[in-house]
């Protein structure tokens, strides 16, 4: 088996790094649209991000439960996903209602960023209220139909290779259904009428104004598309680990560490930020023993289990990545500030 | 008239709800909220210090807070001399490679011109930093870790008296403030937001896997008081004489011998916890006043005066020459400092250090509610937001119980629905919380007790 190390080392990284890197990714991705969604447009950091990505999820899963009730099911793929439209359309219908009662009054005042910054906070403890409230604070999986696309064990028996590659549904679901999403948001930002409209509102608020663009329209929309984004990157997140409201709002600090390296307020920047945090987080905290194994000679094997940083320590990383963006380049790797 | 007396108002309500427990529930209950009443009003000022001085937002309070419960626990807890003598070598080395490389990264930074030497040299000394520290570091972690882990298992503390950390904690956490304001005070303003929120993830994460520094989830308990125990209280003479002096009308109502010995030893008990929590409460007092009378120094003096310039002016305070960073960096360290004296205090209270208990939304944000609804800018009106809003906290859980077996009275005993709702019950005080903050910031948006401008004679 010499010759295979190489890619039995590779099948490794892929198993255990760049797969899950993936997945992680664009689900922080598309949470990190959302934050970045609300500060070109609305123009505040909104604090309460993660737990309306919590109560999004919480809705999707009250949906499944209902449907699972029925016996209504999607066969191989999981039942959330015939719940995510339900789910998504709720939750903007939420963001609309908060938007009406709590920020609207403070748009109409022209209140400072910082000001929305603090309504958020209430509404964040609003919202995690709600959720812990209905669904409680207990972990909870909602998966359900085929788990693995491929498991380690065929994989093993079909290539003969001693490493064993396994991908789960959730994953290959998450990339497909966040591509899906990512393009479908650029073609609304690029392409229609109403698109351009929120860039140009986003880049400069009186001109657009005076071009007669309609400023409720463009809240709304963003409210709408900011509710989506965040049902979707729940939901996937959810499906792919589990759903716990606590850990939802501790998203919000690699959420914002994507969007702020991405370069807060422009859509690219946060996807890019994303998978950034995302690989740099699971590339760290990966233990690189066996993969030296393979590649190394058997004297030159590693002691030690060649982890560059402790699991316990992946807050950490999104947060000193972001620090060193922030002093090298303030302003993101893709200048943000505007859509 | 209100308006003339609203201060006094709101102290007199706050007072009255004490009161009310008091009657109503214990007086220990009250007493024990009094107390952590009074630890939220100093964090509450800490914040009121960054936010209502000089607008600056800190979302990271829960990190100086346990940072100064770390501090209480490394001062107060005997020194583990086995620990110190099998790997105390290997840690002051690993320490002093920390602060070798941590100047030298400083005078790189600061006198290497070019761009690319610089960075280079910094990660060159990063790569040496981190293979020293793998060759000491790691395997005295090993060996403290390995000492009876089920007791001690880590490097113990100084063994002084706990009341020291108190001022320690002040300069553990402006120290730790003024290495996150260096490189984030002189980024837009919500980057110190999201920064500070960073940081204190990371310190409690630190503190919860770093067993040798303080045995991260496995706590410290026991940690030893400023004041004295309840039981060594019940064996004392004169405390017992005491108690029968204070309740002497009603012990010589009773006739037998033994029903009154047995009220006595009851009351005794009862008395020894409220005095111990009266001791506390005391300890907790003086240390508010003394940080009320700064901060009420500092609010008006030149100092205070030109913070609030720059909070409401930047571009024209810079132009009389302010050094607008500078003063933020000043004035975050200070803020910071009290709210590591408050999680000291927190510490000592509870006699031990809980890393696992440190909550963003209860440490964080809980105390920016105070300061939003106190009334920013005002120092009483911080203490008042920290009495007002612990004692909503503590009190809402029963208030919500009450409020749903009211709603759902109709509904019978074990009903699936009333019993989800009652269990969830706890969860509503978040909800009141939100509530209040926002209602607060809707029709009240200068807070309880509003900020008021003294002008200079």
């Amino acid at each position: 088996m010499e010759n295979y190390d190489l890619i039995n080392a590779l099948i490794l990284l892929a198993n255990f790094v760049i797969v899950p890197a993936l997945s992680y990714g664009s689900q922080l991705a598309l949470a990190a649209l959302g934050i970045t969604l609300v500060y070109a447009v609305l123009r505040f950091s909104n604090f309460a991000h993660g737990d309306l990505m919590a109560f999004g999820t919480m809705i999707a899963i009250l949906i499944t439960w209902l449907f699972q009730s029925w016996g209504l099911t999607a066969g191989v793929l999981p039942t959330a996903l015939i719940a995510l439209p339900f789910a998504m359309a709720l939750t903007a219908a939420f963001c609309l209602i908060t938007d009406k009662i709590v920020y609207k009054f403070y748009r109409e005042q022209k209140s400072q960023p910082v000001v929305f910054m603090i309504v958020s906070v209430g509404v964040m403890f609003i919202m995690n209220a709600i959720v812990r409230f209905i669904i409680g604070p207990k972990d909870r999986t909602f998966f359900d139909g085929e788990k693995f696309i491929i498991k380690a064990v065929e994989f093993k028996s079909y290539t003969g290779l001693p490493e064993g590659l396994s991908i789960k549904s959730t994953q290959v679901l998450t990339i497909v259904i966040a591509l899906i999403t990512m393009v479908a948001l650029f073609y609304f930002l690029q392409k229609t009428k109403m698109g351009k409209s929120m860039r140009a509102y986003s880049n400069n608020e009186d001109l657009a104004l005076l071009s007669g663009i309609n400023p409720d329209r463009v809240v709304m929309i963003t409210w709408i598309i900011v509710g989506m984004l965040a049902t979707i990157a729940g939901v996937l997140y959810g499906l792919d680990k589990s759903f716990k409201p606590f850990t939802y709002f501790q998203l919000l600090l690699p959420m914002f560490a994507a969007a702020i390296v991405g370069g807060i307020g422009n859509p690219l920047g946060a996807v890019a930020g994303g998978y950034i945090i995302a690989f740099s987080e699971v590339m760290l905290t990966y233990a690189y023993k066996k993969f030296f194994m393979y590649l190394l000679p058997t004297n030159l094997e590693p002691s030690g289990l060649m982890q560059f940083l402790s699991t316990d320590y992946k807050f950490a990383i999104s947060f000193i990545i972001l620090v060193i963006v922030l002093v090298i380049r303030p302003t993101g790797i893709f200048r943000g500030k505007t859509l | 008239m209100i308006e003339k007396y609203r201060t006094q108002l709101a102290f007199l309500v706050m007072a009255l709800l004490l009161i009310i427990v008091g009657v109503a529930q214990s007086w220990s209950v009250s007493i024990g909220i009094f107390n952590l009443c009074i630890v939220s009003a100093i964090m509450a000022m800490g914040v009121n210090l960054q936010w209502g001085y000089a607008g600056l937002f800190n979302a990271g309070v829960m990190g100086f807070t346990a940072l100064g419960g770390l501090v209480a626990v490394l001062i107060s807890h005997q020194p583990i001399y086995e620990a110190w003598s099998i790997a105390g070598t290997g840690m002051l080395i690993s320490l002093f490679i920390v602060i070798v490389a941590s100047i030298s990264i400083f005078y790189i930074s600061k006198y290497v011109n070019s761009v690319f030497k610089k960075r280079f040299l910094i990660v060159f000394v990063i790569l040496l930093a981190a293979i020293g520290l793998g060759n000491f570091y790691g395997p005295s972690v090993d060996l403290i870790e390995d000492i009876n882990p089920a007791k001690t298992g880590f490097l113990g503390g100084l063994g002084m008296p706990i009341i020291f950390s108190w001022v320690a904690a002040a300069f553990a956490a402006a120290f730790l403030a003024w290495i996150i304001g260096t490189v984030t005070l002189g980024l837009r303003s919500d980057y110190l937001a999201i920064a500070t929120l960073g940081i204190s993830e990371i310190v409690i994460a630190v503190l919860k896997h770093e067993e040798w520094l303080s045995r991260g989830v496995k706590n410290v308990t026991g940690l030893p008081r400023p004041v004295p125990y309840e039981i060594r209280l019940q064996e004392s003479e004169w405390f017992i004489n005491f108690i029968e002096w204070l309740n002497s009308s009603k012990l010589s109502a009773i006739e037998t011998v033994s029903s009154k010995q047995d009220l006595l030893n009851k009351l005794v008990i009862e008395g020894s916890s409220i005095y111990v929590k009266l001791c506390y409460a005391g300890l907790f007092i003086i240390v508010l006043a003394v940080l009320f009378f700064l901060s009420q120094l500092a609010l008006n003096s030149p100092w205070g005066r030109m913070l609030r310039a720059i909070r409401d002016n930047e571009v024209a305070a810079s132009a009389m020459g302010k050094n607008i960073v500078g003063q933020h960096l000043q004035v975050f360290i200070l803020g910071s400092a009290i709210i590591g004296i408050a999680g000291a205090m927190l510490t000592t209270l509870d006699g031990q250090f809980t890393p696992g208990t440190y909550q963003p939304l209860r440490f964080t944000f809980i105390i920016w509610v105070m300061v939003i609804v106190g009334g920013s800018g005002n120092n009483l009106g911080s203490i008042f937001g920290g009495f007002f809003i612990w004692f909503m906290w503590i009190e809402a859980e029963p208030i919500s119980i009450a409020f749903i077996s009211l709603v759902t009275s109709g509904l019978d005993y074990g009903d699936p629905i009333k019993m989800h709702l009652i269990a969830s019950a706890p969860h509503m005080r978040l909800f009141i919380m939100g509530a209040i903050l926002l209602i607060t910031l809707r029709f009240m948006p200068r807070g309880v007790i509003p900020e008021k401008v003294v002008r200079p004679r």
